[in-house]
């Protein structure tokens, strides 16, 4: 038995390069159920984090009682992350939706689907009567539905109502991953697999706090660390995560100053000569303007921007510039934060002056937060176009009027699809009058929190909610929608890695839930789309239907998937796009031989200026004649938006827990995750904190221009001048009448990268004070992960007990 | 030579733009993209001025005196709400355009003049010129429907 809990990790497993890393299957059965109690498996994959760890739900009695790890997966070869192994308990939650809702005289009452939808249908037809009609409707979805909902919703919003106003919460978590691989080699699409991890020789982790994001790629990466010639490893974070707690060279940079340290790593990388001068001749863009712009970046100059010794700076150069197997991770410290776009363009930079891409043990995961993120992009539920087209070229915007068979010009594509922060400031000013979210939460996640609630409260605006549970955002919902969720439905979705999974319907969802898709199928039948011909516009009734018409949009471009068949995706492993006929098992890396899509007629982008987000043209595209090879985007450091000054004196920085996703949703309703992260808690170093006479477990006041919000202390090793917040904690379990402030983004900034858009989460300037004193109880923090505070502090260890008994072994 | 009326039209030009980048970024705080971006590029506006400002009192010591009808007025304070923020987009616009063009008479000047650390400069900043005219059709292109064909 483990406890995984207290150990998120479990046991290792170590293995050496090049080796297949070993199986260890991961199983947790409630109430002390064992195998012989379970009725059935059915296939399924992590839906609390990016993972995409490939997992069977178990069913009792028509019901879920737990899950185990499918050890035949590439992915995970058996392991489940905490989250999934007892965060599916959500699922039974006794205040799951079951009802439709509406709004009748300022409170949500229960009503019948035919009411709830018909009010949705009447407002839409009254809205899309006149000139500009399309331009009234918004749509915010998520990160967390499947492959075949997004395409249905994609084609709802840009072939049926012709609005461009659609984006996902993947605005917040992923949009810089997609931006910047765009940017440098020409489309969206990961080039690494995780099996990069099993022949590296050194793993750079920038501002990724992978051990408690994707726990079970850092089980993957811990097991090369204690076997036989491990990867030399660097992190790139403020904090002391358990991630720069075990990597040979920790860079605790000063939140905002990404840019700067990329330039002066690639500075001594390539003084010193540790770049592949015939990869970069052979295959790459603009070296010359890359290395008159990071001269002006030396050791010395990066350790006073971002605050590091300067020995530290090269060392890392060192580590970077000797291996012969780099792989690289990204995520949210570099893409929340100042100069996102350009400060990931870097890391592929990087790669692509030491050539090292496109092979076993090179790789980059431009990484994901979310499940299905990748599957929002692709499709084109977001601001992107179906099948990594590009909007801006018109025989790409034909492809798809001939798919839908509709007029071309009924697809906006004027000027990119509306970002997320855009839709909302159109709802703020009126013109959008229709919004309709789906499966995500912004009245906790997005920016400047009283802004946002104030916008879904405008009187004007129609404010449709599609949620599992009655969320912050759907209490102020003027229709809310009961999903089905994970489980209770099917469909596919895709890792980081481009790993496709298939999630099987174990049981029926409660009362009267309905899945995803059937809501948004339901929408269009009665909304009535048509073709050009008069015929429905979207006349399918499931999700393999769904997913088959999604394998035609695909088709040609890199996320092909036309090899890929519901009847494959079930018995064994995923399998990775691009799949087709040539390709029937997919594959594993891109851009093996250096070729990327950079052709002007296949790009995904005419690319931008990274620091104002200017747009160039095909023309001016075209004349850069990149013909296959990756462009080296660099720019100078610039300061971000908002910088400490004397009222508010210290940096916030915002992020996660291993026991918690996004809004506690799901993982909140988790008695073992719930009871081991239950309240939010700010950190502070044991510097700044004696400075403001602040101890552990006290409660302090945290501050910005926006907002102020309560939260006890943890002391621990996060750098000086900075404080964290975990954004998960909003006010669904705390009482109406008597809310105390405590989500982090009451106080985050409205500002977003120019070109990815992405709001900007890791760089508020805040103000702490003490309100009132702990009296020797410590704060809620774990003691597992970021929180974990010094060895010698009086705080009981963050453990699950009998409750949380979990197996795991070979099998 | 007339070249130090030239240079002074566009210090002077780029004096300006960089107070109207200054002002629409007040005026229209509540786009934050705005905001920021044109605090950005008044900046840059007055990295350039300050660039050619040893250029403008080198040339002007031999200079004729100045012609009629040199300098223009092309902007006249900002507006407010969605299609407010488009006309004063358009006005940057214009502002930058004069700048865009002055740059490359300067530059030909520069070239006439054989006045290698005047190319220099030209050659700089007149890219960071282009650059904030690509960004101000970029973000007007995208603003245009929704302001003048959805917004009630």
């Amino acid at each position: 038995m483990v406890d995984r809990i207290a150990d998120p990790w479990g046991e290792r497993t170590p293995y050496g390069p090049g080796q297949q890393w070993p199986v260890r299957v991961d199983r947790y059965l409630a109430d002390g159920r064992s195998d012989a109690d379970v009725d059935r498996w059915v296939q399924s994959a992590s839906i609390l984090h990016s993972n995409g760890d490939a997992l069977d739900i178990a069913v009792a009695d028509g019901r879920i009682v737990g899950v185990r790890g499918r050890a035949v997966d590439r992915i995970n070869r058996g392991r489940v992350d905490p989250k999934d192994l007892y965060g599916w308990q959500a699922n039974h939650s006794p205040d799951r939706l079951t009802r439709p809702l509406v709004r009748d005289g300022g409170r949500l009452v229960e009503t019948d689907w035919d009411t709830a939808m018909g009010r949705i249908v009447a407002r839409s037809k009254e809205l899309l009567d006149g000139p500009g009609g399309w331009g009234h409707f918004g749509f915010y979805t998520s990160g967390q539905l499947f492959l075949e909902e997004y395409y249905t919703l994609g084609v709802i919003g840009k072939a049926g109502l012709g609005t461009p106003h659609m984006d996902g919460n993947t605005r917040l978590c992923t949009a810089t991953a997609a931006a910047s691989m765009k940017a440098s080699f020409g489309t969206d699409g990961q080039p690494g697999s995780y099996t990069d991890v099993d022949h590296c020789d050194a793993i750079a982790l920038w501002g990724h706090n992978v051990a408690e994001t994707q726990t079970v790629l850092w089980m993957r990466m811990l097991d090369r660390r204690r076997g036989p010639n491990p990867p030399a490893m660097l992190a790139v974070d403020p904090r002391a995560t358990p991630v720069a707690r075990e990597a040979d060279v920790h860079l605790a940079v000063r939140n905002g100053t990404n840019v700067a340290l990329m330039n002066g790593l690639l500075r001594e990388i390539i003084r010193r000569g540790w770049y592949d001068h015939d990869y970069v001749e052979a295959h790459t863009l603009g070296f010359d303007e890359l290395c008159r712009i990071v001269d002006g970046y030396p050791p010395s100059r990066v350790a006073d921007i971002c605050d590091v010794p300067a020995v530290d700076v090269e060392r890392a150069a060192e580590l970077l510039g000797t291996s012969q197997r780099l792989l690289s991770t990204v995520l949210q410290g570099f893409y929340q934060s100042n100069q996102a776009t350009a400060a990931a363009c870097a890391v592929n930079n990087l790669h692509l002056v030491r050539g090292m891409i496109g092979r076993p043990g090179a790789g980059i995961y431009q990484m994901n937060g979310q499940p299905t993120a990748q599957n929002n992009r692709e499709t084109g539920a977001d601001g992107d176009l179906p099948g990594l087209r590009n909007w801006d070229n018109e025989r790409h915007v034909e492809e798809l009027a001939r798919l839908w068979n509709v007029d071309v010009d009924t697809i906006p594509h004027w000027a990119p699809p509306t970002h997320a922060m855009q839709i909302f400031r159109y709802a703020e000013q009126g013109s959008i009058k229709l919004l309709w979210i789906s499966a995500t939460n912004p009245a906790v996640s997005l920016p400047e929190l009283h802004r946002i609630r104030q916008i879904l409260t405008r009187p004007e605006l129609f404010v449709v909610v599609q949620d599992l549970f009655l969320t912050e955002t759907a209490e102020l919902a003027d229709v809310v929608l009961p999903a089905a969720t994970w489980g209770e439905k099917t469909g596919t979705f895709t890792s980081v890695d481009r790993t496709v999974h298939i999630s099987d319907k174990a049981v029926d969802p409660p009362g009267e839930a309905r899945p995803d898709l059937d809501i948004f199928l339901d929408y269009a039948r009665r909304m009535d789309f048509r073709d050009r011909d008069g015929q429905p516009l979207i006349d399918w009734s499931g999700p393999e239907e769904v997913f088959e018409a999604w394998k035609e949009c695909s088709r040609g471009r890199p996320c092909d998937y036309t090899g890929i068949t519901y009847e494959k995706l079930r018995g064994g492993s995923g399998i990775q796009w691009p799949c087709t006929d040539e390709h029937p098992d997919g594959t594993e890396r891109l851009y093996t031989d250096g070729h990327f899509h950079t052709e002007p007629d296949y790009c995904e982008t005419y690319g931008h200026d990274l620091a104002t987000g200017a747009e160039f043209t095909e023309a001016e595209y075209r004349a850069k004649e990149p013909d296959g090879r990756a462009f080296l985007h660099t720019v100078d450091y610039q300061p971000s938006p908002e910088v400490p000054d004397d009222e508010h004196p210290l940096l916030l920085t915002t992020g996660r827990t291993v026991y918690q996703f996004h809004t506690r949703t799901k993982t909140g309703r988790a008695p073992q995750l719930n009871q081991a992260a239950p309240d939010v808690w700010v950190e502070l170093n044991p510097a700044d904190a004696a400075r403001f006479g602040i101890v552990e477990g006290d409660l302090v006041g945290i501050s910005s221009a926006r907002g102020a919000i309560q939260a006890r202390a943890r002391l621990c090793g996060i750098r000086p001048g900075v404080v964290f917040l975990p954004f998960h904690y909003g006010y669904f379990d705390q009482d109406p009448t008597d809310r105390t402030p405590r989500a982090a983004n009451e106080l985050t900034i409205t500002a977003w990268d120019p070109v990815s858009k992405q709001p900007l989460f890791k760089v508020a300037a805040v103000a702490v004070a003490k309100l009132a004193d702990g009296r020797g109880v410590p704060s809620p923090a774990p003691t597992v992960g970021g929180s974990a505070p010094p060895a010698d502090a009086d705080v009981p260890p963050t453990v699950g007990g009998p409750a949380a008994e979990a197996t795991s072994g070979k099998e | 030579m007339h070249l130090a009326h030239y240079l002074g039209l566009l210090h002077r030009a780029q004096v300006n733009l960089a107070d109207a980048f200054r002002q629409v970024a007040d005026a229209h705080a509540e786009e934050p993209d705005i905001e920021h971006l044109c605090q950005q590029q008044a900046k840059r506006c007055d990295a350039h001025a300050e660039q050619l400002h040893p250029f403008v009192v080198r040339y002007s010591e031999d200079a004729p005196d100045e012609p009629d009808r040199l300098h223009s007025q092309l902007f006249t304070g900002t507006r407010t709400g969605g299609i407010g923020l488009l006309r004063d987009l358009q006005d940057l616009y214009l502002m930058a355009a004069e700048c865009d063009i002055t740059w490359t008479v300067v530059g030909q000047a520069a070239y006439g003049a054989r006045d290698k650390e005047l190319l220099a400069v030209v050659l700089r900043c007149e890219g960071e010129t282009a650059i904030q005219l690509k960004w101000l059709r970029t973000r007007m292109k995208a603003a245009a429907p929704q302001a003048l064909v959805v917004a009630d």
